[in-house]
């Protein structure tokens, strides 16, 4: 019996035979319950697809503003970096560091990095250093924090709607909808399929 | 096999990839998966230690986070400074009342109840409790993942500062409270990271024996 057919739990770990499971199944732990892995419909030409309609969104929710706040008569627009540069002209330095890293850096790499991966495998080809890449794309995926930097921006909406005039920008839209891409992104990954391909050393 | 675990059978789980590798005992030496090259271990590093010391710190910023103000406004020469509480007290006192309840979980009910479930499952591994393993892996699960919501009231200082500069009319100053607030955030995603719940059916396994 070889060892690819096995698989540990990587919260209790238990090991598990790896069996064969239906379109939009769920293999967990019998013990503990953690999810072992899913299997996914299409999951690397879904997830590709996906990537690229975020990369553009991600282009134009960074270009464009997306709150403009007019009060009496005096405008502000903001883009999603000008809140990072007025924090560290305030000189909270760690906090825009903090800021920039979690809402553009991180989730801009992320994309960069599945394009990378996905689009030669796409074309039948392993790109180069590729277990290095994908390895540092999972290691990033807690410190993208996209969905909440948006929820933070609904936040600031209601709580100066009473004081000035909130006009949402193009980018607000595109952020939006980069929230729901990114999710489909990571729900139609299935990462066992970008190992399979690495070759051992 | 099943019924047994990974290091029970001398195996090693790459935290990254999934691949299992045989483990050479006696072999001090830090091996790497053959096929992603993270590092192998069978268990995380000091789990305990590294995370107690990362928990501590977190206690130790959440009381300045809190004390602090995260954010002063300043309109027509008066400067109002705000701390998480205030902020949400305002929010209340304007009735706006789901927002103060969302800020209110997000900034002081989260991060304190993570630090408080960390310790309890820190303690009870230390204390090698039999006690329900199940819910506790489901208690760590539901910690690592809610974590990251408690960003929020850092984004909304960002944006706030971002979007209020009016001159004399209105300006927005990020206070320090918000870096302490962050690095609570950041320290405690970290801590979630470095504990393994594997150590919580460690104990369990030694007792089938
Ligand atoms: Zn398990």
């Amino acid at each position: 019996m070889g060892q690819n057919t096995l698989i540990a739990c990587h919260e209790c770990d238990l090991l598990h035979r790896v069996r064969p499971i239906e379109d939009g199944a769920v293999a967990r732990c019998v013990r503990c319950g953690a999810v072992l892995y899913r299997q996914k419909h299409n999951s690397l030409d879904r997830t590709l697809a996906l990537t690229v309609a975020g990369l553009i969104l991600f282009v134009v929710a960074n270009t464009f503003p997306f709150l403009a706040f007019d009060m009496q008569g005096q405008v502000t627009q903001t883009t999603l970096i000008t809140g990072v540069i007025d924090l560290w002209r305030q000189g909270m330095v760690g906090l825009a560091i903090v800021v920039l890293l979690t809402s553009i850096v991180v989730p801009g790499i992320q994309l960069m990095g599945l394009l990378y991966t996905l689009a030669p495998m796409k074309l039948g080809r392993v790109p180069p250093h590729l277990a290095r890449v994908y390895r540092f794309v999972h290691a990033l995926q807690p410190w993208g924090m996209m969905e909440v930097f948006l929820l933070g921006i609904l936040v600031s909406v209601v709580k100066l709607a009473g004081m000035a005039t909130i006009v949402p920008g193009l980018a607000i839209w595109s952020f939006a909808v980069l929230i729901l891409v990114l999710a489909a992104a990571a729900a139609s990954l299935d990462p066992r399929l970008i190992w399979e391909r690495v070759e051992y050393r | 096999m099943t019924g047994q675990t990974a290091a029970k059978a001398s195996l090693l789980s790459c935290h990254s990839c999934g691949l299992l590798s045989r483990a050479t005992p006696g072999h001090h030496v830090r091996a790497a998966c053959p096929r992603c090259g993270a590092p192998l271990h069978s268990r995380k590093t000091n789990s305990v230690s590294r995370t107690w010391a990362l928990i501590i710190a977190a206690y130790v910023f959440y009381i300045p986070a809190n004390l602090l103000p995260v954010m002063s406004v300043t309109s027509l020469g008066k400067t109002q400074s705000d701390t998480i509480m205030s902020g949400v007290f305002y929010l209340v006192v304007h009735g706006m009342w789901p927002l103060a309840l969302l800020i209110f979980f997000a900034s002081v009910v989260v991060p304190m109840l993570k630090l408080i479930i960390l310790t309890y499952l820190l303690i009870s591994v230390q204390r090698r409790s039999h006690w329900r393993p199940v819910d506790r892996t489901r208690l760590y699960r539901i910690t690592e993942a809610v974590g990251r919501w408690s960003m929020v009231d850092i984004y909304v200082v960002t944006i706030l500062v971002a979007l209020v500069k009016l001159g004399n009319l209105a300006t927005i100053q990020a206070g320090a409270g918000a870096v302490f607030f962050a690095a609570v955030v950041v320290i405690t995603m970290f801590a979630a990271m470095t504990f393994d719940p594997r150590l919580i059916w460690d104990v369990m396994e030694n007792e089938h024996e």
